[in-house]
């Protein structure tokens, strides 16, 4: 039995639109944006992106989920986002609840709610989502009237510290997970929800690749570390595993994207170009968890951008990826698309920061008409030992090679991204970045013959995710990343030669150990997400919210009597044989393959990328059935036809 | 290798003014949300536009005296300068459909020489509920009757202080609250700015009153007129 259509509550909320910022935000209706008939779908999805507006609406994966449940019979699909504290503050004097964007509906209203996770420092903006909605807090006292609380994305793949506000999480690519969620709950709703929530939630653990946290039960051991992860029930999994899309080209989303009328953070047409990646950085979980390699054809990109543009007047094309110079046909991605809007205003970006000659000369194909003002590589790690731990194989002459090419070209500002507080790094590690600095002003001024070129560090404190390498590593506390980078800093400006012409950026490393926490947390740091919810904690992500030391006091009253605390969850080195909160969630990757690595990477030995160098036997394509997907494809960039124009008139 | 100079581009040989309406939810968008709304509405309906020279060509559009986020317009105008002649009915039915909800085409037609010295005052309706019913109409006529009315408001700058009775041409206690025709002053004085003033003669303003400009253009004795007619 399909839910009564429920009524939209802007004539409540529009007065008091004009007493918060930016109310733009919540009033939906966008171009492209899709209002459906209630009662001709059977399943409600509310998709909600737990950060502001502006952060949340150019977001690609939600994106692609909304168009492509949209599109089929039978299923509606809405958007929320997190309302600010001042609006937030209005719907509970009003006694208004968090609503969907396109009618304005209650979120409580719908089927299921999809929650796509970035960042861990979200989790905060979940829980006054979720409260905000009138959805109970815990998944254990929510009932019938409650949608169904399903999280996805990068994020979700450990989602052990929100188990308890979650009904279920989807590890993987979310284009089939949410169709077959949908068919299935579609069934139960139909059906008469055979079996309440547990009926349907027993039916999605039970495909194996639907994790339901309250169908496990985590015990600990003395020392404060996991003793067993249990499956309770015999439908659920002891392993769950994650989605793989392939045929990219198949799957071509978001193809009329939401086109904003508030500012937001991109404004840009984007088109995943591929997806997952295997150069093997060990810092990087997307990397770990997006494989194995499946491009997208240059046919299909082709017309993808052509469409893309048609149907939002964007003017900016950004080519997605975890490394696009990567991609096997890149090179006629961007002659093709550079000739085809040569003497348009459209742009076209990579945002690529592979560090050798190869990537300069894309840059300089994709900025053809264009100003050259900065380009940005990454070679994360300062040293070059310290680039062999994180498997980041670009030596100094590769890098002063690239910036040479750059500046001949006519580039004047080279940015360049590292990491500090990686495993094993030693002060002189990033104090050797203020070295690299200079060699790149030294090549820039004898290039150019000119004093007008400059070079911006750009440094974050690294934080260790589950699913690589470094999940066992303890990460750097955030008075050592703070020292560490200060004192670059120092070094950088002290430098009389070429100080005035380097940039350092650097962060407060405080939100990175909090985010440390988060990400390899197990359930009992759920009770320090609700304290510091409770507390005001929200916009986590937000400097001018974040707020260290409700943090800090949260962990020690909800895990100090546990035996653990903040530091046990984050500066502490695991060995082999802890359970780790998310082995029961595969990604693909081998865990002893990842072990193996860990060490490889103490012993400053690499690992080269298995799409040019030979299997490394990571166990992703053997484990879940797939394989690369990639070029050249040999199908060409199809000629646009030539749109409908504005008749002109004869004058 | 060298930095090449960028193209020149040609000037307009078309420029036209297009009248456009914010309503309803349209209100909320600011003015610089509409601005680019705007641009990708040109594009989405092959507006043939002129573009600016430089190194970041941008479409020829002169913006004037946009509306205050919050309040509805019937009359609220810009200038394009486009690349290729078109048909203004034609340009307008085009756009039209391109338009964000909660945004209209009023009208196209070609340009006059100045749009900015075509908008000397608009006439405004303020909706003010029952919260100022009462004796409305006595704090009008005294508020007519100063000299000066000075109200205070918070700008980009930190709080500005200017006189709104100046610019007041009419002002009547009418349902739903006032209507007003106000001459474009530096600084401008907006329709909450007199709801700010009359608070001073003893009208209670509500927390976000609704405003919305009925017309903009020149001013003829106490008549606004459409600089498109």
């Amino acid at each position: 039995m399909n839910r009564a259509r429920p009524e939209s509550i802007f004539p409540a909320l529009e007065p008091l639109l004009g007493r918060v910022k930016k109310p733009v935000q919540y009033v939906g209706g966008e171009v492209n944006s899709v209002v459906q008939d209630w009662d001709t779908a059977r399943v409600h999805w509310c998709l909600a992106y737990p950060d502001a507006y502006e952060v949340g609406q150019p977001n690609q994966g939600l994106a692609i989920l909304y168009e492509l449940l949209n599109e089929r019979d039978g299923i509606l699909a809405e958007r929320t986002y997190a309302v600010w504290p001042d609006l937030a503050a209005l719907l509970r004097d009003h006694h208004l609840p968090q609503f969907s964007l396109e009618s304005h509906y209650p979120v409580r209203a719908f089927d299921l709610l999809g929650v796509s996770l970035s960042t861990e420092l979200g989790y905060t903006n979940l829980l006054e989502l979720l409260d905000l909605a009138g959805i109970p807090l815990h998944s254990a006292d929510r009932t019938d009237a409650d949608p169904l609380v399903i999280v996805g994305g990068h994020v979700a793949t450990n989602p052990e510290p929100i188990a308890d506000f979650i009904d279920a999480a989807v590890l993987g690519d979310g284009e089939q997970a949410v169709l077959d969620l949908s068919a299935l709950v579609g069934d139960w709703l139909d059906a008469g929800k055979p079996g309440g929530r547990d009926g349907i939630l027993t039916t999605l653990a039970q495909t194996g690749r639907v994790y339901v946290p309250q169908f496990y039960d985590v015990t600990y051991a003395a020392d404060g570390a996991i003793a067993a992860v249990c499956p309770t029930v015999p439908e659920a999994p002891a392993r769950v595993q994650k989605y793989v899309l392939t045929n990219l080209d198949a799957w071509p989303y978001p193809r009329r994207p939401l086109v904003p009328v508030a500012e937001t953070v991109h404004e840009r047409y984007s088109v995943e170009i591929f997806r997952g990646c295997t150069r093997g950085c060990r810092f990087c979980q997307a990397g770990m968890i997006t494989r194995p390699v499946r491009e997208r054809s240059l046919a299909a990109i082709g017309a993808m951008v052509d469409d893309g543009l048609e149907a939002t007047g964007l003017e900016e094309v950004g080519l997605l990826s975890l490394s696009s110079a990567d991609h096997t046909e890149i090179r006629e991605i961007a002659h093709g698309l550079a000739d085809r809007y040569a003497g348009t205003n459209v742009s076209l970006s990579l945002p690529s920061t592979r560090v050798d000659a190869f990537n300069v000369d894309l840059a300089n194909e994709l900025a053809r008409n264009g100003r050259r003002s900065g380009l940005t590589f990454a070679p994360e790690g300062g040293s070059e030992r310290m680039r062999r731990v994180i498997n980041k194989n670009v030596d100094e002459a590769d890098l002063l090679a690239t910036v040479e090419t750059a500046f001949a070209a006519g580039w004047r500002q080279v940015k360049l991204y590292f990491m500090c507080g990686l495993p094993t790094e030693q002060d002189e590690d990033v104090l050797a970045i203020a070295d690299l600095a200079c060699r790149v002003i030294e090549t820039g001024r004898r290039v150019t013959g000119s004093r007008d070129v400059g070079c911006t560090i750009s440094i974050g404190g690294f934080v260790p995710k589950p699913h690589t390498p470094f999940q066992w590593a303890a990460q750097a506390p955030a008075e050592v990343v703070d020292r560490r980078e200060r004192a670059l800093k120092d070094l950088v400006r002290s430098n009389r030669r070429y100080g005035r012409a380097i940039g350092v950026r650097y962060h407060d490393g405080k939100p990175g150990l909090i985010e440390g926490l988060l990400a390899r947390g197990d359930r009992r740091v759920g009770r320090v997400i609700e304290a510091v919810w409770r507390d005001g904690g929200r916009f986590d992500g937000w400097s001018e919210f974040f707020d260290f030391d409700r943090w800090v006091r949260a962990c020690a009253a909800e895990l100090g009597p546990l035996g653990v605390g903040l530091d046990w969850y984050t500066v502490r080195e695991r060995d082999w044989a802890e359970v780790l909160p998310w082995d029961h969630l595969d990604v693909g990757v081998d865990r002893d393959w990842l072990w193996d690595d860990w060490l490889e990477a103490r012993g400053q030995v690499t690992v080269p990328d298995c799409r040019w160098a030979g299997c490394a036997d990571c166990g992703v394509c053997d484990g879940l059935g797939v394989d690369i997907e990639i070029g050249p494809s040999g199908r060409p960039l199809v000629p646009v036809t030539l749109r409908r124009k504005l008749g002109v008139a004869h004058v | 290798m060298s930095r090449q100079p960028p193209v020149q581009q040609p000037p307009p040989v078309q420029k036209l003014w297009v009248r456009y309406a914010k309503r309803g939810v349209g209100r909320f968008a600011s003015h610089r949300d509409f601005a680019r709304a705007f641009e990708r509405a040109l594009r989405r309906a092959h507006v043939p536009m002129a573009y600016s020279s430089g190194f970041n060509p941008h479409p020829r559009i002169s913006w004037a005296n946009p509306a205050p986020t919050g309040a509805e317009s019937e009359s609220e105008y810009v200038e394009i300068g486009l690349a290729e002649a078109v048909e203004p009915g034609e340009l307008a039915a085009a756009l039209g459909a391109a338009f964000p909800p909660g945004f209209a085409v009023v009208a196209v037609g070609p340009a006059g020489p100045s749009l900015m010295a075509d908008l000397e005052a608009s006439e405004w309706e303020v909706t003010l509920g029952a919260a100022g019913a009462v004796d409305l109409a006595d704090a009008v006529a005294r508020f007519l009757a100063a000299d000066e009315a000075l109200v205070t408001r918070e700008t980009k700058n930190g709080p500005r202080t200017f006189d709104a009775r100046a610019a007041v041409v009419t002002l009547e206690a009418a349902p739903p609250g006032l209507h007003a025709v106000l001459r474009h002053t530096v600084p401008l004085v907006r329709p909450d700015d007199l709801v700010t003033a009359l608070a001073q003669f003893g009208v209670t303003p509500p927390d976000a009153p609704l405003t919305q400009r009925l017309a903009q253009g020149r001013l003829i004795g106490t008549q606004v007129l459409d600089p498109l007619v």
